[in-house]
């Protein structure tokens, strides 16, 4: 064991831990200081900032989300349970609720038309009673779209409170008188929110909050009426949960319980899926931003091991020297996490604003500082995984380098060198999808994508050096630059050409889904929807119609019903899978019949009714009804038709274009079975939606027929997917910046080698200009490759999404490469020449000398 | 880190003789074969000595001045400095040697381009935990005639400029041993004289002990002795 000469430092030891730990923190940050304005630690510190930033925006913006949803889900129910049906709803349960000592309140709801006057508005009703809400709070004013005060009160009778899109579509002011069905109520404040006005996305459907004692005298309750029946409890945690025990032993099928946890299931899904999804975006540019910050400290090595080196000469031990840049590391990392973290909330506040409307919240809970603990984390991961194993090797460089240039340190051995990069990517990964399966999904593709990315970048690379030939000394020059330098090229090429083609296939998406509505939807196809028809005037009811010139489409009948057993199984002795397959099995069914098989269905199996079959018990059903439900041509289904038992064969199986706005269904009984049973009619019309007085001629005329306008719902669908197409793009807008500091990392690397050649050709005779040619050459082709590369692979995924994901007509789009090839030449060469003017515009002589 | 008290047995050697070399041989590994760059050497240098080391390239006049210097380890042999075994030391150790006993003046001056000509100066004294780092700086820079150019940076500088802030670092710590490899190398003849002459004025000024290998011949005759080196051997 040798001697570590202690002894013989009496200086340095007697300075103890703390004193060197000063001492190395002092020099490095001068040297950190020194480093940062010479500008060598930008683009490390650039490629973390961007990383931290991606990861960042998108932390802040799902975590705000998300806790606004579940602040959203406690209040969503107003109440701790509520029961649901859309039957009414047997009283016994309030009276084992009071015998428990809980509170309950009943809210109804149902669609109908509010007049007042000539101006009329179809609503959704909430007749309420005392107690309501007995969680959360409504709020009201005295003009619509208000800032509302909270209210313990209750319409009374004779009043009613519409919400601010009612009262301003009809007019109204405080003491207006409505009409509702066959009552009148004076407006006497403007709805501002309730707790349970809906998921997450805007209501289409305007509000009006009335008294239950009031809901008889409208009239509006009649049968085949669809009327959603709540019930609320509220109380003690331990109480609520022991009658919620009772409910669920007790209640009748249909009748629906819902607790605070399962309030909005599907939203708190989407908001999980939706962040887990750009986490992984913002992931791609964390990984790129990896690529860089690997090549940057390759660069702060080889710049350093002259004066490492140097400093164990001067008596500097390894550990000193490792601390000195680890310091800096640390140093680094804070600032990147500060900058990047700043950079990210700003944007993410951008982003949100982006999206208002996409959520009816107003105020946004603030955004928590966990995104930025994680953020730190992940700077300190990449530098740990992509800078720490070269910084490791930079201290072991032996002093004698300061005699023999030749002398480096000892190389790293393989697992040292790539281990901990594919350990924090293997980390950052896994953290944020949190699951194997998916991990393992990701990686592999990702990893698939990278190597087709990369081959693909490399015969580009190979054959524009082939074609060199015939073209100037300039461009001959730049060309020849970027295959010399192929494994950097490449890199590049890849690092842009992934930024570029997934803005690229966002776009492609967005204009083929606007399109393809376009395509459905020509001027004179239904714009709205009519339900509830009663059969008696269903004939009055199209000729109106068309007497105001209106085109109709098919008029279908409609009838309620339930589906009791699959072949000799009652429904309740079955499980079911999934969400959707337990609402079919056990919510009730809007059932239809008829002989016509519309040009928006396609039979898949079986056959479809010929007049051999009217009259006999077979049905038809979609093939969702066949995936989820497991059922077949040929099973028995058997159905609960108000009050009539009916046991049917399953005939078909359709496949259903639902977004043909024409009116569908997914059970149709063969005609002559269910002709006897009550119901009501639906169809769909089109209607010159500026003359909107026969819709409220028509909605006097027959008050239970219930209005929907497809042109707003079409337009809110749009708006949704316009904001979200563009929220996505936005985080890969991060991909791009990324895929900027890989190109400044690549440029930096070669930095000397560039400043050494620009003097070398100036000292031949080269013009200033023509080595600025050449240099600008080098990154129109490489932005062109990544062009070419990201508009063919933008192309490809766009098939693929469209015609097999989204099932829409994909054509192809020549402004994709136009696009691709001319922003990647114009990016590319833009930021190149910005990295690189200074490399020419030093003198050469300065360059030859040093 | 191992701070127990030296073994007596390593510590005494020559009366005066600060830095010494016993039968030191290097030999490197190249595709040819073992190959020997500095065979059998011996040297004895006392305090205060100034020793030049000459011969053509190639000689192993560096590789003698890394192994003299604890920079490298000789294959056989052993080099004491100021009475300690350099051999048995590990590179921290020798690190630690260095930063108290000597200083070193490079062909290529050596300077830091991140710190000002006063930080690189401060260096050394920084190192050893000296608390009165920036005042010597100061001093050991006007010694050489830059008190005026402490806050710029070496690409600030000349060579000969560069040259006198590597020996004000050299000299500031007022080192046993300075080794001086080439330093004119790099240099104007006139710059080179002057830079001569003001290595020979700090070192009789304080008292170190110069070790100093260089091809030019007028620099070595001002040395008390010269070694002169051919095939790795002192002949």
């Amino acid at each position: 064991m040798p001697l570590t000469g202690q002894t013989l430092t009496e200086a340095q030891d007697t300075s103890g831990h703390g004193t060197r730990a000063l001492r190395a923190l002092s020099l490095s940050l001068r040297m950190l200081a020194r480093e940062w304005r010479s500008g060598e630690l930008g683009v490390l510190v650039l490629a973390l900032t961007v990383a931290v930033a991606a990861l960042t925006g998108v932390g802040f913006l799902v975590s705000r989300i998300s806790t606004a949803v579940a602040m959203q889900a406690s209040e969503v129910l107003a109440a701790d349970i509520r029961l649901s049906s859309t039957q009414p709803i047997n009283s016994e349960y309030v009276n084992e609720a009071t015998r428990r000592g809980l509170q309950t309140a009943w809210n109804t709801s149902l669609l109908s038309v509010v007049f007042n006057g000539d101006a009329s508005q179809l609503s959704n009703l909430h007749a309420v009673t005392q107690g309501y809400p007995l969680r959360g709070q409504l709020l009201i004013a005295n003009e619509p779209f208000a800032p509302g005060t909270p209210t313990s009160g209750l319409p009374g009778p004779g009043e009613v409170w519409p919400d601010s899109k009612l009262f301003a579509a009809l007019g109204a002011r405080i003491g207006t008188t409505l009409s509702i069905g066959a009552g009148s109520f004076r407006v006497t404040h403007v709805l501002i929110s309730r707790p349970d006005q809906g998921g997450t996305f805007a209501d289409l459907t305007p509000t009006l909050l009335m008294n239950a004692g009031d809901l008889q005298s409208t009239q509006l309750i009649q049968p085949g009426s669809r009327v959603s029946y709540g019930l609320l409890f509220a109380g003690d945690r331990e109480r609520i949960d022991s009658l919620a025990a009772w409910l669920h032993v007790h209640k009748k099928r249909g009748e629906r319980l819902r607790d605070i946890a399962d309030a909005s299931p599907q939203i708190k899904n989407a908001v999980d899926r939706a962040g887990r999804f750009l986490s992984l975006a913002s992931l791609v540019s964390v990984l790129l931003c990896s690529i860089a910050v690997a090549m940057s400290a390759r660069r702060y090595v080889a710049r350093h091991l002259d004066s490492v080196a140097l400093l164990k000469t001067l008596g500097a031990t390894r550990a000193f020297t490792l601390s000195l840049s680890l310091l800096q590391l640390l140093v680094i990392a804070v600032l990147a996490a500060a900058v990047g973290s700043i950079l990210g909330y700003l944007a993410q506040e951008w982003l949100l604003r982006t999206l208002r409307g996409l959520l009816t919240t107003a105020e946004l809970p603030p955004a928590g500082f966990l995104p930025v603990g994680i953020a730190f984390f992940m700077a300190i991961a990449v530098l740990s995984g992509f800078a720490l194993p070269p910084l490791l090797q930079l201290s072991r460089v032996p002093a004698l380098r300061v005699l023999r240039r030749d002398v480096g340190p000892p190389p790293l051995l393989m697992v040292l060198a790539f281990g901990p990069a594919v350990g924090v990517v293997v980390l950052l990964i896994y953290w944020t999808v949190r699951d194997w399966t998916l991990f393992f999904g990701f990686t592999g593709g990702l990893a698939a994508f990278i190597l087709l990315l990369t081959l693909s970048g490399a015969l580009l690379v190979y054959f524009a050096a082939r074609f060199r030939g015939g073209v100037g000394v300039a461009w001959r020059y730049g060309v020849a630059n970027l295959s010399r330098r192929r494994a950097e090229s490449v890199v590049q090429i890849v690092a842009f050409g992934i930024g570029i083609m997934v803005l690229l296939l966002l776009s492609i998406i967005r204009n083929d889904l606007n399109s393809d509505w376009r395509h459905t939807l020509p001027a004179n196809l239904p714009n709205f929807f009519f339900i509830n028809i009663p059969p008696a005037d269903r004939g009055r009811f199209i000729d109106f119609l068309h007497a105001r010139g209106a085109r109709t489409t098919r008029v279908m009948p409609m009838i309620r019903g339930r589906l009791t057993a699959i072949g000799q199984h009652p429904i309740e002795d079955l499980r079911f899978e999934g969400e959707r397959a337990e609402n079919f099995a056990t919510r009730e069914q809007n059932l239809t019949w008829t002989s016509e098989l519309g040009a928006d269905n396609r039979v898949v199996a079986g056959t479809w009714f010929t007049q051999a079959d009217f009259g006999k018990p077979l049905v038809s059903i979609s093939t969702e009804i066949e995936e989820s439900l497991g059922v077949h041509v040929g099973d028995h289904l058997s159905f609960d038709i108000a009050g009539e038992s009916f046991e049917v064969t399953v005939a078909s199986v359709r496949k259903v274009k639902w977004d043909s706005f024409q009116p569908n269904f997914f059970i149709i009984f063969a005609p002559g079975v269910l002709e006897d049973t009550a119901g009501s009619y639906l169809t769909s019309a089109y209607f010159n939606a500026a003359n909107s007085r026969p819709l409220a001629q028509l909605a006097h005329m027959f008050p239970s027929v219930s209005i929907f306008n497809i042109d707003d719902l079409l337009a809110q669908v749009r708006s949704v997917l316009d904001k979200a197409v563009l929220a996505v793009q936005s985080v890969f807008i991060f991909t791009l910046f990324a895929g900027l500091t890989v190109m400044l990392a690549a440029v930096q690397s070669s930095r000397d080698e560039r400043r050494y050649e620009s003097a070398m050709l100036r000292t031949l005779g080269a013009s200033r200009g023509t080595v600025l040619q050449g240099i600008l050459a080098e990154f129109i082709t490489l932005g062109l490759l990544a062009g070419i590369l990201a508009a063919a692979g933008a192309s490809v995924a766009a098939y693929f999404m469209t015609t097999r994901v989204l099932e829409l007509h994909y054509s192809f789009a020549l402004w994709v490469w136009a696009a691709g090839l001319f922003g990647g030449a114009l990016l590319v060469s833009l930021s190149g020449w910005a990295a690189t003017r200074s490399v020419v515009n030093q003198p050469p002589m300065i360059t030859l000398r040093a | 880190m191992n701070s127990k008290p030296m073994p007596s047995a390593q510590a005494p050697v020559v009366r005066d003789s600060v830095l010494k070399a016993e039968n030191l041989s290097k030999q490197v590994s190249s595709p040819e074969g073992a190959l020997t760059i500095v065979q059998g050497v011996s040297l004895d240098i006392a305090a205060g000595e100034s020793v030049a080391i000459i011969g053509s390239s190639g000689a192993g006049k560096s590789t003698l001045l890394a192994l003299l210097a604890g920079l490298d380890l000789p294959t056989t042999g052993r080099v004491l400095l100021a009475g300690t075994d350099l051999t048995q030391l590990d590179e921290d150790g020798r690190a630690r040697l260095r930063a108290q006993r000597v200083g070193f003046v490079f062909q290529s001056f050596h300077l830091i381009p991140a710190l000002t000509a006063l930080e690189n100066v401060m260096l050394p004294l920084e190192l050893a935990g000296r608390p009165d780092a920036r005042s010597a700086a100061l001093e050991a820079l006007e010694r050489v005639g830059l008190k005026k150019r402490t806050g710029h940076y070496p690409r600030q500088l000349s060579g000969g400029e560069q040259q006198r802030v590597a020996l004000a670092r050299a000299f500031v710590t007022q080192p046993a041993v300075l080794f001086a490899d080439e330093p004119t190398g790099n240099l104007d003849t006139t710059t080179g004289m002057r830079i001569g002459e003001l290595l020979f004025e700090l070192n009789g000024h304080s008292r170190t002990t110069l070790v100093l290998v260089t091809h030019d011949r007028g620099l070595a005759s001002r040395c008390g002795r010269i070694v002169t080196m051919e095939a790795g051997r002192v002949i």
